[in-house]
């Protein structure tokens, strides 16, 4: 990515307001409190809009909130200024869609983990707790002592749902081990707090954990160093994070946020759009385990059948991952 | 046994945690004692964060960062003496625009020079971090519970900047009430009107005080970002620099009872990740949410119920004048 490009990417709001006729496509998509370059969920949204940037060779208005009360402005700017699509990254934006959605019924929205039901709102869900499941299974085989860790960023039921997946799918191949649980916070600054991570990934290795996964926005890099430095595994998140420590990075829980924003941004170009539920699982391709050049030596063969045979039976169906605690 | 484990595990995170704690309010304590409101040890700290993972990520040395680090927190703190000693400006406003100025400055920089949105590039190549010192024969000793444990996770086990934050608290009760410089320096800020009377430069004095704090502030914020993680994000220092004014007030601006203040904060924190889905005996498993309020909870209930008054110096906030 180079710098100009980069610097009129960001100034695209402002710039193109009065350039942006009404006929023009401009898409908008407003990310979340990790920001863009967290390496994990919102930037594997931004790799879907620089793909499509790519393809099409139309700019993405972007925008980075850095307060909650930015959410709404932001919408209701870019509805103002003629975007036929605005895509909402992350589920604390869903009231602001929902506001913004009732304000601007012909402006289509799509929302990333989170819920509208309004007809003009595309409601994008992936079954984490399937890649999740994978994972676990992976922790657990990787595991020496045992001990598996889950680092979670703010305590919400969309991070429970990773949590839940993730022990499941450890107790399924090791019933006897022991998964430690964390959460970074309870509010959205837990996304953002590396130190915290770290911390937290320090106690658990600390107690014994020597694979640890986050699912926590930024604060995983603090996770993951801490996995590095103590020569222990850990797990990325959402986008493929094996690249940032190879050789320490088991695998990731890969969440398609790129595909997704990529195909809600081509369909409402293309006039294919419609508004709706949509959820993506491992059928769907939406959500996997990682599996490239820098965690292939991490992952035995015999682990990978194991993987892959899992990931088979809860696509036919007949291994079910539970979505949240029966009550 | 687990339980004997974790507490000592969470004893040793409390001097991770509480180490740039410790720095900031010592440093806070050197500007304060002479005088001057320290608001600005979050700017401070943020800046030399800022400038020490830069410097690192480009140069590889850690030593570097922390040469930087240092640098850009003093060059900070002269413009808050400019501003406040020689121009005699309200304290408290020009610390603020201290600290807001830095919050918006570290990641425009770290945009335009390293295009990763607002943040250095991950410092993992060796040297370019202060990782943690295992003292000899540390490894060996953790395997036995007692006095073994305590040997390779208390003493042994952390970086350098820990050891030099807890050297620093007795060393600076000694300057502070041993030296000549520490009587003038807490003079100057209970009645600059004497030290002037008796020869003594207020101005100089108090620069000094001040350029001190811009020091350890500047380790501190190295240590955030070279040392407790790998690279500078926004806003990194998350309230460390108000929470360390709030330990220095906390201590009465004193540099032991201030260290206590330091470990209390930092053990509720460790206390808090550390009990999240642990077992106890008699309760059984906490909630998350009651866990994460405990820090609060406690320095509330400490703060009104187990703390005498404290006196702040009497100078304090009062930009100095010599009458003509």
């Amino acid at each position: 990515m180079n710098l100009p490009r980069f610097v009129r990417a960001l100034l695209a709001p402002a710039l193109l307001s009065a350039a942006a006729h009404a006929a023009d496509f401009a898409p908008a998509i407003i990310y979340d409190m990790g920001g863009k370059f967290d390496k994990s969920f919102n930037q594997s949204a931004s790799d879907g809009t620089t793909k499509f940037k790519q393809d099409t060779g139309i700019e993405v208005r972007e925008f980075e909130v850095t307060n909650a009360a930015q959410r709404e402005q932001a919408m209701t700017r870019f509805a103002q200024r003629g975007s036929q699509i605005i895509v909402a990254i992350g589920f604390s934006q869903a009231s602001a869609v929902e506001a913004a959605a009732k304000k601007f019924p012909h402006v289509k929205f799509a929302i990333i983990d989170g819920t509208v039901n309004l007809p003009n709102v595309q409601s994008i869900n992936f079954r984490e707790n399937e890649s999740s499941f994978l994972c676990g299974m992976a922790a657990a085989l990787a595991s020496k002592t045992g001990k598996v860790g889950f680092v979670g960023g703010m305590d919400i039921p969309l991070i429970r749902k990773f949590a839940l997946g993730y022990a499941d799918g450890a107790k399924f191949v090791n019933p006897s081990v022991e998964v430690y649980q964390n959460m970074t916070g309870t509010t959205a600054a837990a996304w953002n707090d590396p130190t915290k991570g770290s911390e937290l990934a320090k106690s658990q290795i600390g107690r014994g954990a020597d694979v640890i996964f986050h699912a926590s926005g930024n604060t995983g890099g603090g996770v993951m160093q801490a996995a590095k430095d103590a020569g222990k595994l850990s797990i990325g998140c959402d986008s493929n994070q094996n690249y940032i420590h190879p050789g320490s990075v088991l695998t990731s829980a890969v969440k398609r946020v790129d595909v997704a924003v990529y195909q809600t941004i081509m369909d409402a170009k293309n006039g294919t759009w419609k508004g709706g539920p949509i959820v993506l699982g491992l059928a769907d391709q939406g959500v996997d385990y990682a599996l490239d050049e820098f965690n292939r030596k991490l992952i035995t063969p015999a682990m990978e059948a194991k993987l892959n045979q899992a990931k088979a039976d809860i696509i036919s169906g007949k291994l079910k991952v539970a979505e949240s605690k029966a009550p | 046994m687990e339980l004997y484990t974790l507490i000592v595990l969470t004893l040793a995170a409390t001097m991770r945690v509480a180490t740039p704690l410790l720095l900031a309010a010592i440093a806070g304590m050197f500007s304060e004692r002479s005088g001057v409101v320290d608001l600005g040890l979050e700017g401070k700290m943020l800046g030399a964060a800022f400038a020490a993972a830069a410097v690192s990520a480009a140069t590889g040395s850690a030593w570097a960062g922390l040469g930087a680090g240092i640098g850009v927190s003093v060059l900070l703190a002269l413009v808050i003496a400019f501003a406040t000693v020689t121009q005699r400006g309200n304290q408290v406003v020009a610390a603020m625009a201290v600290n807001i100025m830095v919050a918006g400055l570290g990641p425009t920089l770290a945009l335009a020079w390293f295009n990763l949105g607002g943040q250095t590039p991950q410092l993992d190549g060796p040297g370019q971090r202060f990782t943690a010192l295992v003292w000899p024969g540390a490894d060996a000793a953790g395997q036995h519970p007692f006095p073994g444990l305590l040997y390779a996770q208390l003493l042994s086990g952390h970086n350098l900047l820990v050891y030099v934050a807890a050297a620093l608290v007795p060393l600076s009760a000694w300057v502070l009430f041993r030296t000549r410089f520490g009587l003038r320096l807490r003079a100057v800020g209970e009645n600059p009107s004497a030290v002037d009377t008796a020869g003594i430069s207020v101005t100089g004095l108090r620069y000094q005080a001040i350029v001190i704090s811009g020091v350890l502030c500047g380790v501190a914020g190295t240590y955030l970002s070279t040392a407790a993680s790998a690279g500078f994000t926004r806003d990194m220092t998350a309230g460390k620099g108000y929470l360390a004014l709030a330990a220095l007030i906390f201590g009465k601006w004193k540099p032991y009872p201030t260290l206590g203040a330091c470990l209390l904060f930092a053990f509720t924190d460790a206390l808090a990740s550390r009990l999240q889905g642990v077992d106890l005996p008699v309760v059984g498993v906490i909630p998350v949410q009651a866990i994460l309020a405990l820090p609060y909870v406690l320095t509330v209930l400490l703060l009104a119920g187990f703390v005498g008054k404290a006196v702040a110096p009497a100078a304090i906030g009062v930009p100095y004048a010599k009458e003509k």
